[in-house]
């Protein structure tokens, strides 16, 4: 019953920051298409440590696609092939037997590199510090109730919430541009009646944060939306665009 | 060979406990708090709680996890939701005590009722707290909050965000961890593993960590340590836990003497997508709610090999409606897990290698129609889809029970502070509410009512109480003893220079554990499963090989150090099945059963929680904390 595969890859395998990197090619004979890559990556490190070699690092944790961890580039696409689906989510049955799978680390000046596929996202937390919050301390808070929000609302936040922090949509934009991580936590806590306190000053800080870290402006080709685990729409970047943060600038 | 253990209960009533004595805890004058440090491992729910209200307080935290950031730890992946007595409506009765109730009969008895009660009343402050950092609860048409109803509940109360709770609670608490990062009063030390503890004195000041970037050997001292690491299902292997969840800080707060209490209360959830074959590497949980509208079932015919649509009606057995009239599929979770393995043990399991039953949302489908199935539980469908290759719509699902939640872990008294001064346990980390077996959507619960209300009102306390006036030189020589410990460690796992990987060693660990300490345990069974755990743990430490370069990210390294603690907590959760001889809620031994297969409770001998004392060289030493139940008193569990 089950489907058996072979495959090749070209790995994108580098120390350190500092040294230089290359692709190395390896294959894999005859694994269940059960398997997802990444347990094809552990079958392949165990290969490796059984020669003595050094196995291939890249970030995983949940392995369900929420936790954000995982995310490298399967033949040039940020989480591979298959819409709305991290690369701990992506199954060997979608590939044809003998298939070459090229993989490399996200590329951006705002995520330098780790190790072999693992880059440094830290920048992202520094966006959220930046603003990406409400300012309540806790047992400040009013009545759960105090606040109404219709249910469109309340879903519409919702969705623009769901973003992991995985980095593909930067990853994907030829600008590097974290315009849809940004929109989407501004929108995320814009549309709600909690987060109208400070809106406009979370907009301003925000988006100079993304400035300071480097990343490119918006590239208007709505990659990021076409790889976004979440599908996130893009459509949030233009609703970023009109938030009033000029309130703040010109204090 | 045992002694009894003082859990701190307050004094008086136990209804408005908590609110009552509050008043009475001592606390530290504001401008002294910024003297005092305070480290935090793990930046889970209630990792992140506590230090960003810590923060807020006025004292100096730093935070400690293994991942690139907080928002990566594993609370981001609970779906349900979370509970909470919180009326809604005018009309709502006041829902504290029917919470408190469920939680205590949920746990069969064998958790602290102060505890639960307590957890029952802080639970509205905590919806109040999240939905003011802007966590998109759902809501009614009135623009109010929505609730659900979950199993093992009387009544509607675990409130949700989809299928995401976990995650939208873990960001607003991220959130606001990163607001005091931003304040310069939280400081993050992400990538990095805690080894090792410094102890001075009997008290816990601070601890050791390994940079997981450099692999240096960081010391962090403090003058309060709090544990948030989580629980430790990653024992079995295949589990619902992320893969780097593990013991290794508890444990090692263990064998620095902090008792372990019921290490061998872990529930094993009943509706996970089954093994797939030899490299799987987790188990995913498909959520509880699917047996609202899922029939499960298996084949009346031994080794059935037909496909699903061509077995007849008759010819199907949908044993927890046969088996339990009256809850049918919505018995309890350890109830629906028995019955899955048993029937797959004597062989009507269904998929490749028999070990799994039918989901079937079939009749729901012919029912409610295809529309109201796909909105109720889309996203379930699509991971399954995702994952398994086929689509759920059109044939039955199948599942079947993984390890999901340790209610077991460091003992705690009612301040959450460890038999270890200055070392406080948090969450899935300690043992206090959850008792025998965890009800559905009160993790999230314990995370947010251990890390906003709770520990921050009782770690200032304690601190309060301290006088913190130690020659430096000499928490020196602790600091150096600590960090010697650590690189011994990692230097005997290097040196070991054998053939075979640490995930072949985990996988076997993982095999004997589910077998001899999973859903059923028996005597026989468990003897047999410390001797295989003794010869797995002796292969390991002489035949394991990791790479040798240390100074440099080595995830190798990483795992070696949190399997090498799995498997001595492997054998401590082993003697701990052995020693309770009755069955309660997830802990079920077969000799102690009613005749028509019912767990059969021992309140005269085992109503107690059974806290582990680590001794080098020898048995661990088992302490007993009696259980007292003023409110409820204690009842048979039966869902017939």
């Amino acid at each position: 019953m089950i489907k058996r595969i072979s495959l090749n890859f070209r790995i994108w395998r580098q120390e350190s920051q500092s040294s230089e990197g290359k692709f190395v090619e390896y294959s894999l004979k005859d694994i269940s298409t059960n398997l997802s890559l990444l347990e094809a990556l552990d079958n392949l490190n165990e290969q490796l440590i059984f020669n003595g070699n050094r196995p291939i690092n890249f970030d995983h944790d949940c392995r369900e696609g929420i936790c954000g961890s995982c995310g490298f580039l399967v033949n040039g696409q940020p989480h591979g092939p298959k819409d709305a689906t991290t690369i701990c989510q992506l199954y060997l049955r979608h590939f044809r037997d003998q298939a070459t799978l090229i993989l490399e680390p996200w590329k951006a000046n705002s995520f330098p590199i780790i190790q072999d596929l693992v880059v440094d996202r830290s920048s992202l937390d520094r966006l959220i510090m930046s603003g990406g919050f409400c300012s309540v301390d806790t047992g400040e808070a009013p009545d759960a109730n105090f606040f109404k929000v219709s249910q469109n609302d309340a879903y519409s936040s919702f969705e623009t919430a769901t973003c992991i922090g995985c980095g593909a949509c930067i990853a994907s934009c030829r600008n590097a541009s974290a315009s849809l991580f940004v929109a989407a936590k501004l929108a995320h806590l814009g549309q709600l009646p909690q987060g109208q306190f400070l809106r406009s000053e979370r907009a301003s800080k925000m988006k100079q944060q993304m400035i300071s870290e480097r990343f490119g402006s918006c590239s208007n080709n709505l990659d990021c939306e076409a790889v976004c685990p979440k599908e996130i729409s893009a459509n949030w970047i233009s609703w970023m665009n009109r938030e009033d943060d000029q309130k703040y600038l010109g204090i | 060979m045992s002694s009894f253990l003082d859990p701190c209960l307050p004094l008086g009533k136990l209804d408005g406990a908590w609110g009552r004595i509050q008043k009475d805890y001592p606390s530290i004058p504001l401008e002294k708090r910024n003297e005092l440090k305070i480290v935090v491992v793990g930046g889970g729910l209630s990792g992140s709680s506590v230090a960003a209200t810590l923060a807020e307080q006025g004292f100096q935290v730093k935070l400690i996890t293994y991942h690139d950031s907080p928002r990566r730890s594993h609370s981001v992946a609970a779906q349900g939701g979370i509970n909470a007595a919180q009326g809604i409506r005018k009309d709502d009765f006041d829902g504290v005590n029917e919470l408190f109730v469920d939680t205590l009969r949920g746990g069969d008895f064998r958790a602290r009722e102060a505890c639960c009660r307590r957890l029952a009343e802080i639970s509205s402050s905590i919806i109040d707290q999240c939905v003011a950092q802007g966590v998109p609860f759902a809501r009614d048409y009135d623009g109010l909050l929505s609730t659900r109803r979950f199993g093992g509940a009387l009544v509607s109360r675990t409130f949700y965000a989809r299928g995401q709770t976990g995650q939208q609670l873990l960001y607003g608490a991220y959130q606001s961890l990163m607001r005091q990062v931003e304040n310069k009063r939280v400081e993050l030390l992400p990538r990095r593993d805690v080894l090792e503890f410094i102890k001075f004195n009997g008290v816990i000041r601070g601890v050791i960590s390994r940079n997981l970037l450099n692999g240096k050997l960081e010391v962090c001292k403090a003058h309060a340590v709090i544990l948030a690491t989580g629980g430790y299902s990653n024992v079995y292997f295949l589990s619902t836990n992320s893969i780097k969840s593990n013991a290794s800080a508890i444990w090692r707060a263990h064998k620095q003497g902090a008792f372990f209490a019921n290490p061998s209360f872990a529930q094993i959830h009943p509706t996970c997508i089954p093994a797939g074959g030899e490299y799987q590497s987790k188990l995913t949980l498909m959520s509880e709610s699917l047996r609202n509208d899922g029939r499960i079932w298996v084949p009346k015919n031994h080794s059935e090999k037909r496909d699903p649509s061509d077995i007849s009606e008759s010819d199907r057995d949908y044993f927890l409606e046969r088996l339990y009239p009256s809850y049918g599929n919505m018995v309890p979770r350890d109830v629906a897990s028995r019955r899955a393995k048993e029937l797959c043990d004597a062989g009507f399991g269904v998929g490749d290698d028999g070990r799994s039953v039918y989901l079937d949302l079939r009749d729901a489908i012919l029912k409610k129609g295809i529309q109201e199935i796909k909105s109720k539980y889309g996203n379930l469908l699509e991971m399954y889809e995702r994952i398994v290759g086929e689509d759920p719509l059109s044939m039955p699902m199948r599942i079947y029970p993984a390890p999901h939640y340790t209610m077991g872990g460091l003992w705690v008294d009612y301040n959450l502070m460890s038999t270890l001064p200055g070392l406080f346990v948090l969450g899935e980390a300690n043992c206090s509410v959850h008792g025998a077996n965890r009800l559905g959507a009160n993790a999230l619960l314990q995370c947010l009512a251990d890390g906003y209300f709770i520990a921050p009102l009782t770690i200032n306390s304690w601190l309060a109480s301290q006088i913190f006036s130690i020659p430096s030189q000499e928490i020196d020589n602790a600091c150096k003893d600590a960090v010697a410990n650590a690189e011994k460690r990692i230097d005997d796992l290097i040196n070991v220079k054998g053939q075979i990987p640490v995930d072949i060693f985990h996988r076997k660990l993982g095999e004997i554990m589910i077998n001899r300490c999973g859903i059923i345990r028996n005597k026989s069974s468990l003897l047999t499963g410390l001797e295989e755990v003794e010869k797995i743990k002796q292969k390991f430490h002489n035949e394991v090989r990791i790479p040798a370069k240390i100074n440099c990210p080595n995830p190798e390294l990483e795992k070696a150090l949190r399997v090498s603690d799995f498997l001595e907590l492997s054998k401590l959760m082993l003697s701990d099945a052995l020693s309770r001889e009755e069955s309660c809620g997830a802990h079920f031994r077969e000799e102690y059963q009613t005749t028509e297969g019912e767990a059969m409770r021992d309140d005269e001998n085992y109503s107690h929680i059974a806290a582990w004392e680590y001794v080098a060289g020898s048995d661990s030493i088992k302490h007993l904390e009696d259980l007292s139940f003023s409110l409820l008193k204690p009842i048979k569990r039966s869902y017939k």
